[in-house]
């Protein structure tokens, strides 16, 4: 079988996998890596996005062979190594961004993203754009919106620091 | 440490594991040993099941057992049961047909289980279903209800005459007929309640284990109400007794009425892991879910109004059709009856009303409740029935609402369809909600948006739902077969923390936090020494789990019950200690106090006392601080409330915008204001998909046209505005907490704004009434086809 390297919230990994392996199969079955969810067959609902070098793609959407020599971040790499939460966490418990949780560690990478690549700040729009990619059923997004609008200015103050 | 009890907007006690990637799932459980099903499913509506071959499955690798029907039907197994009876007018049960876990002899819709392939891997249990071969001999199919009622239709099933499951009737249908006759005026308005997925994110799943050393069995599965799941699945399909079965509903991906129901899949997965002596667990792909999860709605009706010279409303007469789909799911018969023609009153003062529903057989999934459950369909036909009076009669939408209206003085106020309203003042919520939406300076938003070249409208419900179910002899009267009590263990440690064992079940409503804050309200113990343990009935004494919004009022209200229990036994510990006698003990702040002294004791001292029983009334007491309340509710609760909804049209396209959405809720006390508007908004946005975007579309044939993401439209972020939400609030008379239920207000109540709203903005092209959803292509063909009036005049 061939062969994956890959480091997965700063550890590296090398792991043998079939062809047809999708990379949120690797993370969930090999790597024991649960936080990230698979929601639906055809990439459309969002659950199981994570950062690959820094950028939200749905693990469901890509080989685990894709993912060969990259660097990735999971829900559960994204809080400090002491526990302390990221404030796009943060701000999803503060505004009760979040209810069964199943979409929720997808939404929080696709809006660390969103955050990340908009320094100027986003505009409410640009939010519920950003967001067209993950589904919700619980929360009818308005608090979704309100928490990461909430975050962008604690994140880029962070960067700025 | 700021105010934790009830009122209080405090943060989720379980959203740290949430948001960091540490939530348990059923399918992030994986046991030692463990192989994996596959559900070989009938690809089409209704055939004959002449062959199955399962022997190059068999031999398939990784393969270690194949199932079928067959398999089934040489065991002492029994179909999938449904918990609720309807009888007919006549006074016959309803036709009640098998439901087997395995098609046995035919598959009746597209996903019916046919065979199980249990392998080492999913991969390849679902590589060697695809070498089962299947001969099928196709049969006609009805999935429809109208073609499913009409004369020489495909029969579902042998022996059900006219797909009829059943033909029940409320009210005096005389009188109201007589009501009729004499009335000024009769509305009539045909309309179809859209059939609806329920879609929780997270797609079923169930694992079985069997302990080969103590012959047990446990089920892990993604159940909104484990103890039920035993008792059916034990007691009538697979014969495990309870104390050899165990449930577990770990954490639970939401819910919204589809994870209520026992499945054929949960069967699969415990007897196939007892049958190879390993565990098995299965996950369904989102395409599985849609042809396998019970579906919602689905109504065909006629209603007519008879009312008088003024508007007043003088009587009801309905007729539903309701769709069952192919099987009866657990509580499907009683969602179109109890939960929906019970509510026909509405917050009106109708003084009779008579309905006739039949239920009907069609080749589709199983029909069951959805967020909402009947109350939904109710209020759809009732407010757009209200406005289509008002539309036919000129009279004003709200002064025609206001003037039928239950006055606030009235309660407890009867209804002529069985349910007594206890609380609710229906003014207020519309004269806060027309407020807060600026209803009376709308026609200049209107005017406007007309200069934009945009058609606005503006549209409103006033509803009321029946929830907290519900009275054990009272549904038992109507043909429940499982009582509707809850139950709660209060553990009182013997250093003072707490754990609350509840029937109950949380997937997304938060209650590791709000029934907390009850103990922080009742016994003064600081929230992060409460634990809420939900969802396993090796640990919980019985429940009857979470739905119909009944956890706090019913769940809840056991929890206040067995804490009475625990002060009442703390306060006897605490007279001994204080050598006081105990009707001087007072129990305030966690801290016991005898009247008028400064002598006390804490409940940590007393519950140190009552495990180490050293200085202790033993000859009296019992040592321990242990509690068990089962709580049977009184009364259904009835929320209610005034959605206000406001859309732009583009002409050019049809697409509808939702540019504003009001909600103002009596939801009786509220525990945590947070939470309750995180409900409503959920459930707002999920009333706002079935109004504009959501639709399960069978072709005639029962093909499922609407079977993935990709073909029903879910809501996303940019379809569903800012959501105002607010309460104004009665309290529930009868549970201890005076608290209503806020789960389904949401979907219950804005459908029909919405749709008020679109009829509304349309007005000009002479439209009385659209059925959902509103999709663009519907509107612009409206507006294509009224051009050349329009422009004619």
């Amino acid at each position: 079988m061939p062969q994956v390297t890959l480091t997965v919230n700063g550890q590296q990994h090398e792991v043998e996998v079939e062809g047809r392996t999708l990379l949120v199969e690797l993370l969930r079955e090999k790597l024991g890596l649960t936080g990230t969810h698979v929601g639906c067959d055809t990439s459309q609902c969002g659950a199981c996005v994570v950062h690959i070098d820094g950028v939200s793609v749905k693990s469901c959407t890509q080989l685990a062979l894709q993912a060969d020599g990259t660097n990735i971040t999971t829900i559960e790499g994204l809080a400090a190594a002491d526990g302390t939460l990221h404030p796009m966490q943060e701000m999803f418990r503060e505004h009760h961004a979040l209810q069964c949780g199943f979409c929720t560690p997808g939404m929080v990478m696709t809006a660390v993203d969103l955050v990340q690549s908009h320094p100027d700040g986003l505009s409410e729009k640009e939010i519920r754009e950003g967001l067209e990619g993950n589904l919700c059923r619980c929360t009818g997004y308005h608090n979704i919106v309100k928490a990461i609008a909430a975050a962008h200015p604690l994140m880029h103050a962070e960067a700025a620091e | 440490m700021g105010f934790e009890g009830i009122g209080a907007s405090v943060r989720r006690k379980e959203d740290v594991r949430f948001l960091s990637g540490r939530g348990n799932y059923t399918d992030d459980i994986n046991r030692p040993g463990q192989l994996h099903a596959y559900i070989k499913r009938a690809d089409r509506p209704h055939a004959r099941i002449d062959a199955i071959d399962t022997a190059a499955a068999g031999k398939a690798p990784g393969v270690v057992r194949v199932f079928t029907g067959a398999d089934i039907a040489a065991e002492n197994i029994g179909g999938i049961p449904c918990g609720w009876q309807i009888h007919n007018k006549d006074g016959s049960p309803m036709a009640e047909p098998m439901h087997p876990v395995l098609a046995v002899g035919k598959v009746r819709h597209v996903g019916d289980p046919v065979a199980v392939v249990i392998a080492d891997s999913r991969q390849a249990a679902k590589n060697a279903a695809e070498l089962i071969e299947i001969d099928y001999t196709d049969l006609p199919a009805v999935a429809n209800l109208t073609d499913a009622v009409a004369a020489g239709a495909p029969e579902v099933h042998d022996g059900v005459a006219g797909n009829l499951c059943y033909d029940w009737v409320i009210g005096d249908k005389a009188v109201v007929d007589g009501v009729f006759a004499s009335a000024h005026r009769v509305v009539k308005l045909d309309l179809t309640n859209n059939r609806l997925i329920p879609n929780a994110m997270e797609p079923r799943a169930a694992i079985g284990d069997y302990d080969t050393s103590s012959g047990d069995y446990t089920l892990y599965t993604t159940s909104q109400n484990p103890h039920v799941i035993r008792l059916l699945m034990g007691a009538f399909v697979l014969h495990i007794p309870e104390n050899k079965l165990r449930v577990v509903a770990p954490d639970v991906g939401g819910g919204f009425g589809s994870k209520i129901y026992h499945y054929a899949e949960e069967a699969i997965v415990t007897w196939t892991a007892g049958k190879v002596r390993r565990p098995v667990k299965w996950t369904a792909e989102r395409s599985e879910s849609f042809m396998s999860d019970a579906h919602g709605r689905d109504h065909v009706s006629t209603a007519e109004m008879a009312i008088d010279k003024d508007g007043v409303f003088l009587g009801l007469r309905i007729t539903t059709l309701a769709n069952m789909g192919a099987y009866l799911s657990t509580f499907a018969p009683a969602v179109p009856t109890y939960l929906y023609a019970t509510l026909l009153a509405g917050v009106y003062k109708t003084p009779v009303i008579y309905c006739n529903v039949k239920a009907v057989f069609t080749n589709t999934v199983p029909v069951d409740a959805y967020r909402g459950a009947g109350r939904p369909e109710a209020t759809y036909l009732l407010e757009r029935l209200v406005d289509a009076i008002a539309y036919d009669t000129g009279i004003d939408k709200i002064e025609l609402r206001r003037k039928n209206f239950i006055p606030a003085d009235a309660f407890p106020y009867q209804t002529p369809v069985a349910l007594q309203y206890d609380s609710g003042d229906y003014q207020t919520t519309l004269n806060v909600a027309l407020q807060t939406a600026g209803w009376d300076s709308f026609e200049a938003r209107r005017a406007e948006a007309k200069r934009r070249g945009k058609l606005r409208g503006i549209g409103i419900s006033t509803y009321l739902e029946a929830c907290g179910i519900a009275p054990s002899a009272v549904v038992g009267s109507l043909g429940a077969r499982a009582g509707l009590y809850e139950v709660a263990n209060i553990r009182v440690h013997p250093t003072g923390s707490v754990t609350v064992f509840t029937g109950t079940h949380s997937h997304g409503q938060g209650h590791e936090t709000t029934l907390a804050q009850l103990v922080v309200d009742q016994l003064g113990v600081p929230l992060d020494q409460v634990e809420v343990v939900h969802g396993d009935t090796a640990k919980i004494p019985f429940g009857m789990g979470t739905y119909g919004s009944r956890s706090l009022a019913v769940g809840g209200s056991a929890m206040v019950k067995a804490m009475d229990k625990i002060i009442a036994k703390g306060k006897k510990i605490a007279a001994h200690l204080l050598e006081a006698s105990v009707q001087d003990i007072e129990f305030k702040d966690n801290t016991f106090t005898v009247a008028g002294t400064d002598r006390s004791k804490t409940l940590t001292d007393v519950s140190l006392a009552a495990y180490v029983p050293h200085n202790y009334p033993i000859e009296e007491l019992e040592p321990g601080l242990d509690e068990t309340a089962f709580y049977d509710p009184k009364n259904f609760t009835f929320p209610g409330g005034c959605h206000i909804a406001e859309v732009e049209i583009d002409p050019e396209t049809g697409v509808v915008e939702m540019v504003n959405f009001i909600a103002v809720d009596d939801v009786g006390r509220v525990v945590n204001p947070m939470i309750v508007e995180g409900q409503v908004q959920g459930g707002v946005a999920q009333g706002i998909g079935q109004a504009l975007f959501e639709s399960a579309i069978y072709d005639p044939d029962g093909q499922l046209l609407s079977g993935s993401f990709m073909d029903y439209t879910m809501p996303r972020a940019n379809d569903i505005p800012p959501l105002s939400v607010a309460t104004e609030n009665t309290m529930c008379t009868h549970n201890p907490l005076g608290s209503k239920g806020c789960g389904e207000v949401g979907a219950i109540g804005s459908p029909p704004a919405v749709m008020n709203a679109v009829v509304d903005a349309l007005k000009e092209y002479g439209v009385r009434h659209l059925e959902m959803p509103a999709t663009a292509a519907k509107i612009w063909s409206i507006i294509q086809s009224a051009q050349p009036r329009i422009a004619a005049e």
